[in-house]
C-alpha cells in the first residue's frame, strides 16, 4: 500500500473511530475494524428484524451468525490482539459446550437454557469489568471510565446471580414459592445504596488498588440478584426471564461504555430494549405493572387465600370426564380449540397432541390452538413446543385472534392450563388476577380441562371455571390422557 | 293477541304457516290462535290436531282473519283476501313486493302492517327467521331427489359382478343456500359434484362440502351483497357460457339455482347446451318461478327435450309439505319473538330485521328499506352448518390480524395507522439524535474548553440512545409466536461481550490476572454465542406452515 493510500485511509479513519470508539493508532487495520463493527451492528438489527415473521426468521438467525463472525474475526485481526495460544482452545471449548447444550436441550427445557445463558452474559461482564480495571485499558477520563466499570460489574453481577436463581427455579431445583423476607424492600434499598456508596473509596484508590472494593461491591450485587429473583413467584417467571434478558443487554451496553466500544453499546441496547419490550408485553398480558411483578411477591400464598365458599353456597359440583366421554365428545365436535398450558410442557405431551390433532382433522373437525401470552414459562414457549411437534403455525392463534371465535366452538380442550382460562379474572374483583385478559373458553359449547389435580394454578386463585356446567375435568398427566384419547379414538 | 292462520290458496301449495305443535307453543305464550278449516290438511295436519293444540277453527278466510291482530301465511294473499284483513292488523307472509305492486298498494290502502318474509335482510342475526333460506335448503335437497328419480342411472359408483357403472356427474350452478344443499344431497347420494358461482366467497363453502369448484379464467367477483350475485359484465358471461357449453357434454345432471334479487332469473343454460347433453340427462331449474335459468324450462312442469328431462317444478319445497311447514313455522315463531312476542308486540323501526322486512305500515309503503350496514364475513345459511363453520374460521383468521397489530401501537408498523403521532415522532427523534452525534463529532471543538473525554462519553451515550430506539422499533414487529427464538437469538447476540473478553484476554505477553479474567469471559461468551445461535436455528427450523 503506497503512502497516499495510507494517508487517505487515516483521514477516513478519524471520522469513523469516533463512532466505533476503536482507539487504535489510526492504522488501516483499525479502520477495517471500525467498518466491520458497523456491518456487524447492521446485521444484528436485521437479525431481529427477520424475526417479524416465520418465513424470514431463519434468515434473521443467519444474519446474526454472520454479524457475530464478522465482529469476532475483526476483533481478532485487530492490532491489539497478538496471542492466540490461549485463545483458540478457549474458543473451541466454549463453542463445543454451547453446541452441545443447544443440541441436547429439550424444547420443554428452553426456559432453563435461556436463563442459564443470561447468567453467562452477566458473569462475562463482571469478568471483563475486572479485567479491564486490572489491565488498565482506560480510554479518556479515568473518572468516567471507573464509573462505567462500576456500573457494568454491578449490573453484570445482578444479572448473573439472578439468572442462576431463575434457572434453578425453572428447573425445579428451587421451589417456585417466593422467598419473602421481612423488610425485603428495605434490604434491597440498603444493598443498592451500599453498592453506590462503595464507588467513592473505589474511585479514590490509585492504580489497581480498588479491586478489593470492586469485589465487595460485586458480592453485594450478587446477593441483591439472588434476593430479587428469590422473591418472585413461579408464575411470574416469563417476566423475570425477559427482564433478565433485558439486564443482560444493558450489561453488555455498560461494558461497551467501559471499553469505549460502540458495537457493544449498540448490541447491548438492542438486546436491552428487546427484553424490556418482552417484559412489558408479559406484564400487560397479566394486567400488572412491572413493579408489581418485581416487588409484589405475587402468587405466593401470602396474599389472601381465596375466600372459602360462603355457607350454604356450595361451589357446585365439578363435572368429571373420562377418556371415553371425552373421545365421544371429540367425535361429535366440528370445531375444536386446544388451549395448551404449562401442563403440556411438563408432561411433554406436544407430540401426542399433534397425533390427536391429526385424528381430529381426519374426522372432519376444524382444530385450532389458542395461545395465551403468558402460557408456559417463557414468552412464546407454547409456540415453540407446538412447532417442535410439527403443528402448522397457521392454526396456532393468539388470544386476541381466537377469543371472538370461542362462542362458536363446540369443544375446548384445556391441556394443563388454569389461570389463563379463569373467568374470575373478568368477574371477581377480589381475585388476585382480576383484570388479566383471559381466554374465554367458558363461552364454548363444552370444555374439557385436563389437569393433574384440582389444585389451583400458580396464581393460587380458585378457578370458577371448574364449577361451570359446560366444564368437565379429566384428571391425569397431560401426556397419558392425550395418549389414552388417541388410543381410544 | 289474536293470531290467524288462513289456508293457502295456490293449487300446488300444500304447506301451512304453522304446525299444531307450534300453535300449542303460541297458545302457551298467550296467543289466541284461529286456523282456517283444512288449512293444514295437505301437509298432514288435520283440524283435530289444531283443536287439540288449543286453536279455534274457522270456516273461511274472512271468518278466520275477522278479529285477528296478526295474520301469518305463506303465499301472498290475493287482492280480494286483503279486503278481509282488519285495519291495523299485521300480516307476515311472502309478499314479493317488486312483482306485485298492486298487492302492496292494496295492503297499504287497507292500513295493514305487512312484514314480508322474502325481504328479511340476509344478516347473521336474521338467519333464524329467514324463510327464504329454510325453503331454499329444502328445494335444493328436493331438486337432487327429483333429478335422481328422473335420471335413468345410479348416482353413486357401482362395482358389480356384472360390470362397473360410473357415478353420475352433477353440476350445480349457483352455490347459495339451495345450491349448497343440492351439493350436500348429491354428494350424499355418491355423485361427483361440480359447482360454479360468480362469488369468490362461495369457493371455500363448495370445497368444504366435497365438490369441485369450477374455475373461470376471468377476474370479476360477483358478490352483490346479501348472499346474492350481481349481474356480471358481458365478457364475463361470455366466458361463463363457454365453460357451460364445455360442461354440458360431460355432466349427467345440471341443477341451476341462480337468482338475482328482484330481476328475472339469468339465462344460463340455453337450448344448445340442453341438446348437447347426453340422452337421459336431467336439468333441474330452481329458478323456474322467476323465468328459469334454462331456456327450455316450463314453469311447474317436467318436459322432455330431445331425451333430456328439464324439470321446472316451482313447488319443490311444497313437495315436502310437513317438513317445509315445520321449518317455515319455526321461522314465523322466531319472527314473532323478534317482534316482542305476545306481551311486547310492536313494530320497531330501528330493528334492522323488522325494518328490512317491512313493506307497508300505518298507511305508507315502507319498501324498499334503506340499505343495511355492510354485512360481515359471508355466511351461508345455518342449514349448511359444516360449510358455515369452515367459512367463519377462514374469514375470521385474517380479519383478526390487524386488530392485534394495532394493539401494539407503541411503535412498529401498525403505528402510522393507529397512532399517527408516534409515526413521525420516532424518525424525528432519530434525526435529532443523529444531529447531536454529528455536532459532537465534527463540530467546532478545536480549542474548545469542553474536554475530549466528555465529548466522547456523550457521543457514546447518543449512540446508545439511538440503538435503544432502533431496538424498540424493530422488536415490536417481532411476531408473538417467535418470542422464544427472539430471546435465544438476543442471548446469542449479547454474547458480543466476547469482544471485551478478547480485548482483555488476548492482549499478549505473560499470563496475568487480567488476561485470565478476559479468557474466562471469552469462554462464557462463546458458550452463549454457540448455544444461542444453534438453539435458535433448531427452533426456527421447526416452524412450518
Amino acid at each position: 500500500m503506497n503512502q497516499f493510500d495510507m494517508d487517505h485511509l487515516n483521514k477516513a479513519h478519524d471520522g469513523i473511530t469516533g463512532l466505533l470508539g476503536a482507539d487504535g493508532g489510526g492504522s488501516a487495520e483499525s479502520l477495517l475494524l471500525a467498518l466491520a463493527y458497523i456491518v456487524a451492528s447492521v446485521l444484528f438489527i436485521l437479525s431481529l428484524r427477520g424475526l417479524s415473521s416465520q418465513e424470514t426468521s431463519s434468515r434473521g438467525n443467519l444474519y446474526g451468525i454472520v454479524g457475530m463472525a464478522i465482529a469476532i474475526l475483526a476483533t481478532l485481526t485487530a492490532t491489539q490482539i497478538v496471542s492466540y495460544g490461549y485463545l483458540v482452545p478457549v474458543l473451541l471449548v466454549g463453542g463445543g459446550i454451547g453446541a452441545w447444550m443447544a443440541a441436547r436441550v429439550a424444547m420443554t427445557a428452553m426456559p432453563e437454557l435461556v436463563a442459564l445463558l443470561h447468567s453467562f452474559v452477566g458473569a462475562a461482564a463482571v469478568l471483563v469489568g475486572m479485567a479491564s480495571y486490572l489491565g488498565g485499558g482506560a480510554h479518556g477520563s479515568r473518572g468516567i471510565w471507573l464509573g462505567e466499570i462500576w456500573i457494568a460489574v454491578m449490573i453484570g453481577a445482578i444479572t448473573f446471580t439472578g439468572s442462576v436463581i431463575a434457572f434453578l427455579k425453572l428447573r425445579g431445583t428451587l421451589g417456585g414459592k417466593p422467598l419473602l423476607l421481612p423488610a425485603r424492600h428495605f434490604l434491597n434499598l440498603a444493598m443498592v445504596v451500599g453498592c453506590i456508596a462503595l464507588a467513592w473509596p473505589f474511585s479514590d484508590a490509585p492504580g489497581t488498588d480498588g479491586i478489593a472494593w470492586l469485589l465487595v461491591m460485586a458480592g453485594i450485587a450478587s446477593v441483591l440478584g439472588v434476593h430479587l429473583v428469590m422473591a418472585i413467584g413461579g408464575a411470574d417467571m416469563p417476566v423475570v426471564v425477559s427482564l433478565l434478558n433485558s439486564y443482560s443487554g444493558w450489561t453488555a451496553a455498560a461494558a461497551g461504555f467501559m471499553l469505549g466500544n460502540d458495537l457493544l453499546i449498540v448490541t447491548g441496547a438492542l438486546v436491552g430494549s428487546s427484553g424490556a419490550i418482552l417484559s412489558y408485553i408479559m406484564c400487560r398480558a397479566m394486567n400488572r405493572s412491572i413493579w408489581n411483578v418485581v416487588f409484589g411477591g405475587f402468587g405466593t400464598g401470602d396474599s389472601k387465600p381465596p375466600p372459602p365458599p360462603a355457607d350454604g353456597v356450595a361451589p357446585g359440583e365439578i363435572g368429571e370426564a373420562s377418556v371415553e366421554s371425552t373421545v365421544a365428545e371429540l367425535r361429535q365436535a366440528k370445531s375444536v380449540v386446544i388451549v395448551p398450558g404449562y401442563g403440556m410442557a411438563v408432561g411433554r405431551a406436544q407430540h401426542a397432541v399433534r397425533t390427536m390433532t391429526e385424528k381430529l382433522q381426519a374426522n372432519g373437525a376444524t382444530v385450532r390452538f389458542a395461545i395465551h401470552p403468558v402460557a408456559g414459562r417463557l414468552p412464546g414457549h407454547m409456540n415453540v413446543l407446538l412447532a417442535e411437534a410439527n403443528i402448522p403455525y397457521d392454526i396456532v392463534l393468539e388470544m386476541d385472534e381466537i377469543n371472538d371465535d370461542l362462542p362458536e366452538t363446540d369443544l375446548v380442550l384445556v391441556i394443563g392450563a388454569n389461570d389463563i382460562v379463569n373467568p374470575g379474572a373478568q368477574t371477581d374483583t377480589s381475585s388476585a388476577i382480576y383484570g388479566m385478559p383471559v381466554l374465554e373458553v367458558w363461552k364454548a359449547g363444552s370444555v374439557v380441562l385436563m389437569k393433574r389435580s384440582r389444585r389451583t394454578g400458580y396464581a393460587g386463585v380458585d378457578n370458577p371455571l371448574f364449577y361451570m356446567p359446560v366444564t368437565k375435568l379429566l384428571y391425569g398427566d397431560a401426556k397419558d390422557s392425550v395418549e389414552a384419547i388417541n388410543a381410544a379414538f | 293477541m289474536k293470531l290467524a292462520v288462513p289456508a293457502e290458496t295456490g293449487t300446488d301449495e300444500r304447506r301451512v304457516a304453522l304446525t299444531p305443535p307450534q300453535v300449542a307453543e303460541l297458545v302457551g305464550q298467550g296467543f289466541e290462535v284461529t286456523i282456517q278449516s283444512q288449512a293444514g290438511a295437505r301437509a298432514g295436519f288435520h283440524d283435530e290436531a289444531y283443536l287439540a293444540a288449543g286453536a279455534a277453527i274457522a270456516n273461511d278466510h274472512a271468518q278466520t282473519v275477522a278479529a285477528a291482530d296478526l295474520v301469518v301465511r305463506l303465499e301472498p294473499p290475493s287482492i280480494d283476501q286483503v279486503g278481509d284483513l282488519p285495519e291495523g292488523s299485521t300480516l307476515i307472509s311472502f309478499i314479493w313486493p317488486k312483482r306485485s305492486p298492486e298487492l302492496v298498494e292494496a295492503l297499504r290502502a287497507r292500513g295493514v302492517t305487512t312484514l314480508a318474509e322474502d325481504c328479511v335482510p340476509r344478516i347473521t342475526t336474521a338467519q333464524k327467521l329467514d324463510a327464504l333460506s329454510s325453503m331454499a335448503n329444502l328445494s335444493g335437497y328436493r331438486a337432487v331427489l327429483e333429478a335422481a328419480s328422473a335420471l335413468p342411472s345410479f348416482f353413486s359408483l357401482q362395482m358389480t359382478a356384472a360390470g362397473r357403472i360410473n357415478p353420475a356427474t352433477v353440476l350445480v350452478i349457483g352455490a347459495g343456500v339451495a345450491g349448497l344443499a343440492a351439493i350436500g344431497a348429491a354428494r350424499g347420494l355418491g355423485a361427483r359434484v361440480r359447482a360454479f358461482d360468480t362469488r369468490e366467497a362461495s369457493r371455500d363453502e363448495v370445497k368444504s362440502l366435497g365438490a369441485d369448484f369450477l374455475d373461470l379464467d376471468f377476474e370479476e367477483d360477483g358478490d352483490g351483497g346479501g348472499g346474492y350475485a350481481k349481474v356480471m359484465s358481458p365478457a364475463f358471461i361470455e366466458a361463463e357460457m363457454a365453460l357451460f357449453r364445455e360442461q354440458a357434454k360431460e355432466v349427467d345432471v345440471v341443477i341451476t339455482t341462480a337468482l338475482v334479487p328482484g330481476n328475472k332469473a339469468p339465462l344460463l343454460w340455453d337450448k344448445g347446451m340442453v341438446e348437447s347433453m347426453k340422452p337421459g340427462s336431467v336439468v333441474v331449474d330452481l329458478a323456474a318461478h322467476q323465468g328459469g335459468n334454462c331456456e327450455c324450462t316450463v314453469a311447474g312442469e317436467s318436459v322432455d327435450v330431445g331425451g333430456v328431462t328439464v324439470i321446472g317444478y316451482t313447488d319443490l319445497a311444497s313437495r315436502m309439505a310437513p317438513t317445509a311447514s315445520t321449518l317455515y313455522g319455526g321461522n314465523i315463531l322466531h319472527f314473532i319473538k323478534e317482534l316482542g312476542g305476545n306481551d311486547g308486540f310492536s313494530i320497531d323501526l330501528d330493528n334492522p330485521i323488522t325494518r328490512g322486512a317491512l313493506v307497508t305500515h300505518k298507511g305508507e309503503v315502507m319498501w324498499p328499506a334503506p340499505k343495511p350496514e355492510p354485512r360481515p364475513a359471508p355466511k351461508p345459511a345455518a342449514a349448511v352448518a359444516q360449510a358455515a363453520s369452515a367459512t367463519t374460521a377462514a374469514a375470521k383468521a385474517p380479519a383478526a390480524k390487524p386488530k392485534k397489530k394495532s394493539g401494539h401501537g407503541h411503535g412498529g408498523h401498525a403505528a402510522p395507522a393507529s397512532e399517527p403521532s408516534s409515526g413521525w415522532l420516532a424518525p424525528l427523534i432519530g434525526v435529532i439524535l443523529l444531529g447531536v452525534w454529528a455536532y459532537l463529532r465534527f463540530g467546532p471543538w478545536q480549542g474548545s474548553s469542553v474536554s475530549v473525554e466528555a465529548r466522547e462519553f456523550v457521543q457514546h451515550l447518543t449512540v446508545f440512545v439511538l440503538a435503544c430506539f432502533v431496538g424498540w422499533q424493530v422488536v415490536w414487529s417481532v411476531t408473538a409466536a417467535l418470542h422464544t427464538p427472539l430471546m435465544s437469538v438476543t442471548n446469542a447476540i449479547s454474547g458480543i461481550i466476547i469482544v471485551g473478553g478478547l480485548l482483555e484476554g488476548a492482549r499478549g505477553g505473560s499470563l496475568d490476572v487480567a488476561m485470565v479474567l478476559g479468557l474466562a469471559a471469552t469462554l462464557l461468551a462463546t458458550i452463549n454465542i454457540a448455544g444461542g445461535f444453534l438453539v435458535t436455528h433448531r427452533m426456527l427450523r421447526m416452524f412450518r406452515r
